[in-house]
């Protein structure tokens, strides 16, 4: 018994399986209880995407200067247009907005070559970001040196706000949550008591608290007489508890790192801190930016809480415009815009982890 | 076909045999996968099936079950159509046993309560009659200490023995092998192979995806070449490793032997 | 160093200071030492500046009489009862809104994270659109959103939305119809208490009757018609002892019937979609942590694809699915402290609010609150430890 054959050639599938009709059939249509969702769920987008859209673009007014402008019912982005300013700056006086604007761009400029694939000092340059960044970053925000005028942290305020409370949140949480990761999984038992104890205080409280806490409680706890500007406080408090949770992050890192590693260090004859610093946290601070982003990514969306003790970040210059009386009844536009700019971040960020992750995962696994 | 071989166990032309695949063809979207499949398997038949990666081969034995839907041909098993009715989908599962590349034991049960879930849940049988089943077919692998383990305290070896063990407590008259030991250390190969040699002498029908030349020279009738989704050559194991008669098949062979 | 070198024996010791049990020991009394040492700092300045200020320590302001109204109690409250009430207030408020948001949150998050996987490639679009604008937007916008900007705007009680004259929505809430029990009602709870112990007992019967003899029984099925049943037909019999109090308007606000305020439905509608969009992301990956090869072997041993879901791929997905699904729990619990924002009465609203401004007691009231939500925290992560230990997979 003996069958031979010649090769065969590739074959059309049956026209019901492939193409616009096949694709309808299995993804829209596969079965009668299919079929009705597929309608149902197309009815209520119909009702629903087609008013939003032409409330927000089709019948939208775009320009003007006053809310006479805004006469064809539907969304009035002038309000936006006029505020954008304020919403993205704050207080800052307008004659210094370069230095707002250098600084990001500064960060911008730095950031890109970390993308690309084959720049070689990417870790020489994230501890400039890191370390140097930061103080030139605060001198073209406050001034008061180098011939720059003074600004109050009072004036700060919208979008720029939330950026620099967010950035100092994590650049500050990062050391101090590397140092308690490695005192949680330290072999001294107090230094793992200490760093438990403080790591789970904080990621068990919430941030609002925290916040209350920093601006009601912190000049209690120093000498009398020590001012401490508002927002300095809420920094404070925003770098406990993010430094708390940081902790977590590079713990899991630092777990993922195989025993292995650390026993080929030891046999070198490195010790416990060269161990650490030459091996391991390389390694495991790698693996951990995807969590790194994810916590940026929560920390941006807390930053709007220091609404509630008075700083002006975007949300809540936003919503200080509210109650302009020149301007009532614009809400749902200053909503939008702050939603859509939050979402644009967040979800930019999200998916930029998301490859990441996908990347270090793949790259494991060959 | 060519020639009729009296050694073959009842080797009749279609009638009685017990997996008929006839013109059959499957498509992934537009991708032709399987093309023009004719395939007749007596009972007490072992078939041994070989190719390069991506031949279709798993993709072949895996339409037997139903675990992938064919689009245009015929499968009957013992009879029975393979078509959408899930009636005939649930009668020939009970019938057909498989064992997989990665052994897919259940990770939250006991090694006897993977091999006896599907005698509580579709042979409705008592649980202590289900037991004393999972625990003979067990030793027949010769693990019966393991039996109130978990699978992940197994070694790989272990772990596949109890996915036979597994297969063969519902009974089945046809077995799947879907490269059973491409996971598995060498040392432990052995021990799966055992296994199914001991399974072939008891007269099972078996279908093996496998690269374990050596024991398609030993247990099977018949080796079947697949490549590029046909079946391009079968024959019986000594003159399909002797003397291949298509290209194709010689390249096969000069690479893995 | 006592070792004698004749010996041979006993290896030769190093100098204290280089032996790690010395190092490591000096180095936590230097940390104690040095954790102590700030501890006393901030405690001795705090003294003396709450003493610059004229603030008595202690917790003696618990009984002092608050003077301030709140919004919404679930005990009894008004303005002569005590700052120790204002405090068992505010948690029951935030005990409440949490409770909700949790129920809802996790019917959201399952119906979406199961919708994302579905094979209707519309719905898996809708579920995946709602997962990802919803859970990349602050909740306090949201939260603000649903309260400034739906809720205020709606109309005046007189203008009422009217769903089905049952129902009414307007800008000072949302008013439902609430439920009368007459005298004949107990006898439908009991008969309920009756059912739930005859399903315990029959699920019991039923699964040793299964293990005895392998016959199957329908025990979903008989014990919700149970469960449902037996209190129906005495609830018929009982003449239906139950009727509703629908709120209607008089003078200027609607009466009768509850009240849900404003303030808890911004914050329970915006805590539950953030919340669900996360739980439908835990329940998407618990339900694809499960490999597809355990859905081919059930099926390959011949398991219904019912039976493969409740069997097989539930058990595992649940545990992946559960310790996400806990600390979701935990995290709306802890944002619900954002109602401060819009004026629900929470327990940091009423009590890190209104009652720290009132008594100036900082320390004592941030230190009560933080200790609420350390215990809420610190009780539910010790239960998922324990059910981590308890369902990991046995690994060699």
């Amino acid at each position: 018994m003996n069958v031979q054959k010649q090769p065969g050639p590739d074959l059309p599938p049956p026209a019901s399986s492939v193409g616009v009709i096949g694709w309808l059939r299995k993804n829209l249509f596969s079965s009668a209880p299919n079929t009705v969702l597929t309608l149902v769920a197309g009815y209520l987008i119909y009702i629903t995407l087609v008013p939003a859209f032409q409330w927000a673009f089709l019948n939208a007014d775009w320009v003007g200067d006053s809310r006479e402008a805004c006469d064809s019912g539907g969304a009035c982005w002038v309000f936006v247009a006029v505020r954008f300013d304020q919403f993205m700056y704050g207080f800052y006086p307008e004659a210094e907005y370069w230095r707002i604007n250098l600084a990001f761009g500064l960060l911008i400029a730095l950031m890109v070559p970390l993308f690309i694939e084959k720049f070689s000092r990417k870790g020489m340059l994230a501890a400039f970001i890191l370390i140097v960044y930061p103080v030139i970053a605060y001198y073209l925000f406050s001034g008061g040196a180098f011939g720059l005028v003074h600004v109050e942290t009072s004036l700060w305020g919208g979008l720029s706000l939330t950026l620099v409370l967010a950035g100092v949140g994590i650049v500050a949480a990062l050391p101090i949550g590397i140092v308690l990761a490695l005192g949680r999984r330290s072999g001294m038992p107090i230094v793992r008591a200490v760093s438990v104890v403080f790591i789970e205080f904080w990621r068990g409280v919430p941030l609002i608290t925290v916040l209350f806490m920093s601006s009601v409680m912190l000049p209690l706890f120093l000498p009398e007489g020590t001012h401490f500007d508002k927002l300095l406080r809420a920094m404070i408090g925003i770098v406990m508890f993010q430094s708390a949770y940081m902790a977590e992050v590079v713990r899991g890192g630092l777990q993922a790192i195989p025993k292995g590693q650390y026993e080929a260090a030891q046999a070198l004859g490195l010790s416990y801190w060269k161990t650490m610093g030459l091996i391991v946290l390389p390694q495991a601070l790698k693996l951990v930016i995807p969590g790194i982003v994810n916590t940026f990514i929560a920390l941006f969306k807390d930053t709007t809480l220091v609404l509630i003790i008075g700083l002006f970040d975007l949300l809540a210059t936003i919503q200080s415009a509210f109650s302009d009386p020149n301007w009532l009844g614009y809400s749902v536009e200053g909503y939008v815009f702050a939603a859509a700019t939050f979402w644009i971040f967040c979800f930019s960020m999200s998916r930029y982890s998301q490859a990441l992750e996908r990347k270090l995962h793949t790259g494991h696994a060959r | 076909m060519s020639e009729t071989d009296t050694a073959k166990p009842e080797m009749s032309a279609s009638t009685g045999a017990m997996i008929q695949i006839q013109g059959m063809h499957k498509w992934y979207g537009e991708f032709h996968v399987l093309k023009d499949i004719n395939l007749n398997v007596a009972k007490g038949e072992r078939i041994v099936i070989c190719g390069p990666s991506g031949s279709g081969k798993s993709t072949m034995i895996r339409c037997i079950n139903r675990l992938e839907e064919h689009q245009q041909g015929k499968i009957i098993v013992e009879g029975t159509e393979l078509t959408d009715d899930v009636k005939h989908i649930d009668q020939i599962r009970r019938e057909v046993g498989m064992v997989f590349q990665h052994f897919n034991l259940f990770p939250h049960l006991t090694v006897l309560e993977n091999c006896i879930i599907a005698l509580i849940w579709v042979r409705k049988m008592s649980r202590r009659e289900a037991e004393e089943i999972g625990m003979k077919f067990l030793e027949k692998v010769k693990i019966p200490e393991q039996a109130r383990k978990y699978p992940g305290q197994l070694s790989g070896g272990q772990q596949q023995r109890v996915a036979i063990a597994r297969s063969l407590c519902m009974n089945p008259s046809i077995m799947l092998f879907d490269e059973p030991t491409s996971a598995l250390d060498p040392e432990m190969i052995k021990e799966v192979l055992d296994t199914m040699i001991q399974l072939a002498e008891s007269g099972m029908t078996m279908l093996c995806v496998t690269h374990e030349m050596g024991f398609a020279k030993t247990v099977a009738n018949r080796v079947i070449f697949m490549d590029g989704g046909e079946i391009i050559e079968e024959n019986e194991p000594e003159a399909f490793f002797s003397n291949p008669q298509h290209d194709r098949t010689k390249l096969f062979l000069s690479q893995i032997m | 160093m006592s070792a004698d070198p004749l010996s041979g024996a006993a290896p030769a010791k190093a100098a204290l200071w280089r032996r790690p049990v010395f190092r490591s020991t000096v180095f936590q009394v230097l940390l104690i030492l040095g954790v102590v040492a700030i501890a006393n700092y901030l405690f001795t300045n705090t003294l003396h500046n709450l003493e610059q200020r004229g603030i008595s320590t202690g917790f003696g302001f618990l009984s002092m009489e608050a003077g301030f109204g709140i919004l919404q109690t679930l005990i009894p409250y008004d303005e002569t009862y005590t700052f120790g009430r204002t405090f068992l207030v505010g948690l029951l408020n935030t005990l409440l809104v949490s409770g909700l948001g949790i129920f809802l949150a996790t019917l959201i998050g399952f119906v979406m994270g199961v919708a994302r996987l579905s094979s209707n490639w519309l719905i898996a679009r809708i579920a995946t659109v709602y997962i990802e604008i919803f859970r990349n937007i602050p909740l306090l916008l949201q939260i603000l959103f649903w309260y400034f900007a739906v809720l205020q705007p709606l109309p005046q009680p007189r203008q009422s939305l009217d769903l089905g004259g049952m129902f009414f929505l307007n800008n000072r809430g949302f008013y439902l119809p609430a439920p009368v029990f007459e005298a004949g009602f107990n006898l439908v709870w009991i008969a309920l208490a009756i059912a739930v112990v005859v399903v315990f007992f029959m699920a019991r019967w039923a699964r040793r009757r299964q293990e005895e003899t392998g016959q199957q029984f329908h025990t979903v099925y008989v014990s919700l018609a149970i469960l449902f049943g037996l209190p129906l037909l005495v609830f018929l019999a009982a003449g239906t002892p139950l009727t509703w109090e629908l709120p209607a308007l008089k003078g200027f606000n609607f009466k009768g019937g509850v009240t849900i305020i404003p303030e808890l439905m911004a914050l329970l509608t915006a805590l539950s979609i953030y919340t669900g969009a996360f739980i439908a992301e835990a329940v998407r990956s618990g339900i694809l942590a499960v490999s597809h090869g355990q859905t081919e072997a059930a099926y390959a041993v011949g398991l219904r694809p019912s039976v493969t879901l409740r069997l097989v791929i539930i058990p595992q997905a649940l545990r992946v699915i559960i310790p996400q699904l806990t600390s979701q729990f935990l995290n709306l619990t802890k944002n619900s402290s954002l109602a401060t924002a819009v004026g629900y009465p929470d327990l940091v609203a009423v009590f890190a609010g209104t009652t720290l401004n009132q008594t100036g007691q900082a320390v004592e009231v941030i230190a009560m609150t933080m200790g609420v939500y350390l215990t809420i925290s610190l009780t539910i992560s010790t239960f998922m430890n324990w059910y981590n230990k308890k369902k990991q997979l046995v690994e060699r």
